[in-house]
């Protein structure tokens, strides 16, 4: 039984088509990434769905109720973390937490205890007597998911939670939001970064332009771009045109890229490990001497592109692919190169 | 689901939320919180609040008050004439910022925090507005000592006193709704700074605030006869220095303030609703 259900969320805004018939579900103890570029109609889903917004029509339920006419009990269940830090700068991290513990109901030694807690796992003990307008975006954001979880929430919704924020606060908000997981809390992400939804989700849904345009885990939206791609470094650029040559016979010659300055070819194989291999074993025979070859599965965002036909927005200053080793694709400057070198590499 | 049990490591922490009409209060009274302990951390704000007035008051006095005092009636000074009608465009204009308030806790996501939580709806409206009202009656009372070193006496007794300040926060109050609806509209702290006070210097200055209203031109004197801001003054005035207000000038300022309130607090609140 789904504990979050969307079926069909339409909302115009103006001229602007911002849900165009949006529908999801997400199961209890899970973490859903909604992944779309900006102007998708992310925050407009979770804006429905935390009773700030009415739906022109659609329906979703929380925990079962309907977000619009059952809006109190939702409210009961849910935290959410928006984009822009929502606590007051001028009061102090322990305040912002005390006072969301005093409207929830709870008698002033509980909220201070429970501020206490909550300052004490996100980090930020000795900053709780600190105004948070001295505090630096990791801390803001970090107090603004304590001060979402006070009531306990069920569903947790997050919104864009690490844009804006280096790369070091970002792998702080994800290591809090898996200790998270671990509680059971049901999460629904959004993201325009496509690695934060491959290190933090379940399940992934991607949306352009308000509607739903994918589906599924992390492996099977990567699965439907075409598989798996060879790529073969070899030791001399002289040996580019041979190893051409060489693997010509086995047949989609056409699909090869070639990057001469790097000495690299890059042979997409679908799920056929075998044939990869085999033309491992082509390139030796022929006597090609080879640095090294890896067997790649596509990133998130070549999923993006190839769903949406461009890429995914607004990653402009994500280097964290690069400090954990995975490839950027974004348009970030080494990003934007080679995604602009792949398309303009001679296709043979 | 109004009652939430901790799991076995705090049951300490099992809590329930205030219903109805309480909850009102609860939520309002929290918020109302939020905003007041905020006071004392922008010293800067407070202290740009309190200059404003005072400036008026020593500029009005020695630089207008000599050629002003001599159209106003014998044996009325004009420090007595102006610190009530300053009172009132201090508070007006301190009403503004309710709307610059509003507008910041809105594009801050402050609203929608609060709008997320199962709490009063109200709790927003009402804790600006009350700690706005708490916000101007400490300007009132600065205004009295101001008044009191450039000749100002309450001749009527401190009661009248207190009952002119009681006056003039009141309808700060019923402006307050106005400023409310405006900084909800205009959603940006900034426009709301200037929407919130460019129409305040035709609607005090107008009035009989700085001079009577007889040495104005002819044409301009029933606008300013029947401004509430005039009408409000004069009562302040009358609560001053006779003490007790002469007979009919008391209903018409209690009718501005509840018509005031009347329209636009159901307005601001039902913007509110929908932002």
């Amino acid at each position: 039984m789904p504990i979050i259900e969307v079926e069909d969320l339409h909302k115009r805004f103006g001229q602007t088509q911002a849900l165009a018939g949006v529908s999801l579900s997400v199961e209890p103890g899970t973490v859903l990434g909604l992944l779309g570029p900006n102007g998708a109609g992310k925050t407009t889903t979770v804006r429905v769905l935390a009773t700030l917004l009415k739906p022109d029509s659609g329906r979703a339920t929380v925990a079962g109720y309907d977000v619009v006419t059952q809006a109190d009990e939702v409210r009961t269940v849910i935290g959410l973390t928006g984009q822009y830090a929502a606590v007051d700068e001028k009061l102090t991290g322990h305040e912002n937490l005390w006072m969301v513990g005093r409207l929830l109901g709870m008698n002033k030694a509980q909220a201070h205890q429970r501020a206490d807690e909550l300052l004490e796992r996100f980090r930020l003990s000795d900053a709780g007597d600190r105004q948070v307008r001295t505090y630096s975006g990791g801390m803001r954001r970090r107090v603004d998911l304590a001060v979402s979880l006070v009531g306990r929430p069920s569903v947790l919704f997050l919104d864009e939670p690490t844009t804006g924020l280096d790369p070091v606060s970002r792998f702080e908000m994800w290591d809090v939001t898996r200790e998270l997981l671990a509680d059971g809390t049901t999460v629904l992400l959004t993201t325009q970064y496509l690695e934060e939804a491959d290190e933090l989700a379940d399940r992934i849904v991607v949306i352009d332009k308000g509607a739903v345009i994918a589906e599924g885990t992390a492996d099977e939206l990567k699965d439907r771009t075409g598989g798996r791609t060879l790529e073969v470094t070899l030791r001399h650029a002289a040996d580019v045109d041979a190893a051409l040559a060489a693997i010509a016979p086995s047949g989609g010659a056409d699909a090869v890229r070639v990057d001469r300055d790097l000495h690299q070819l890059s042979v997409p194989v679908e799920q056929d490990t075998a044939r990869a291999a085999g033309i491992v074993a082509q390139l030796t025979d022929a006597g090609i001497e080879i640095d090294d070859f890896s067997l790649q599965r596509p990133s998130l965002d070549d999923v993006f592109v190839a769903l949406t036909g461009h890429a995914a927005d607004g990653d402009a200053d994500i280097d964290v692919d690069r400090s954990t080793g995975r490839r950027s694709r974004g348009p970030l400057p080494g990003g934007t190169d080679e995604l602009l070198d792949t398309e303009d590499r001679p296709q043979r | 689901m109004t009652t939430t049990t901790g799991t076995a490591a705090d049951t300490t922490l099992e809590y329930r939320r205030p219903r109805g009409i309480v909850a009102m209060f609860h939520d309002g009274a929290i918020a109302t919180w939020r905003n007041l302990v905020q006071l004392p951390r922008t010293p800067e704000l407070v202290l740009f609040t309190l200059i404003q007035p005072v400036m008026f008051v020593l500029l009005f006095t020695y630089v207008f008050g000599g050629s002003i005092g001599q159209s106003l009636p014998p044996g009325l000074s004009y420090a007595q004439f102006l610190i009530p009608g300053i009172m009132v465009q201090t508070i007006v204009f301190g009403t503004s910022q309710t709307s610059v308030g509003l507008a910041d806790d809105l594009q801050k996501g402050l609203v929608d925090r609060f709008r997320s939580l199962p709490i009063a709806r109200s709790a927003v409206l009402t804790g600006r507005i009350a700690a706005d009202t708490v916000r101007l009656s400490m300007v009132a009372v600065v205004l009295v000592l101001v008044g009191y070193a450039v000749g100002f006496r309450f001749e009527g007794g401190w009661f009248w006193g207190v009952a002119m300040i009681v006056g003039a926060v009141a309808f700060g109050f019923a402006m307050s709704w106005i400023m409310a609806l405006i900084g909800l509209s205009v959603r940006d702290p900034e426009t709301a700074s200037t929407a919130g006070f460019v129409w305040l210097f035709p609607l005090t200055f107008v009035s009989s605030v700085f001079v009577p209203v007889y040495s104005m031109p002819g044409w301009l004197q029933p606008i300013a006869r029947n401004n509430p801001v005039t009408l409000t003054a004069n009562l302040l005035r009358e609560l001053a220095i006779i003490g007790r207000p002469a007979g009919g000038t008391v209903l018409p300022v209690v009718l501005w303030i509840a018509g005031i309130t009347a329209v636009f607090g159901p307005l601001a609140v039902s913007k509110y609703r929908r932002v």
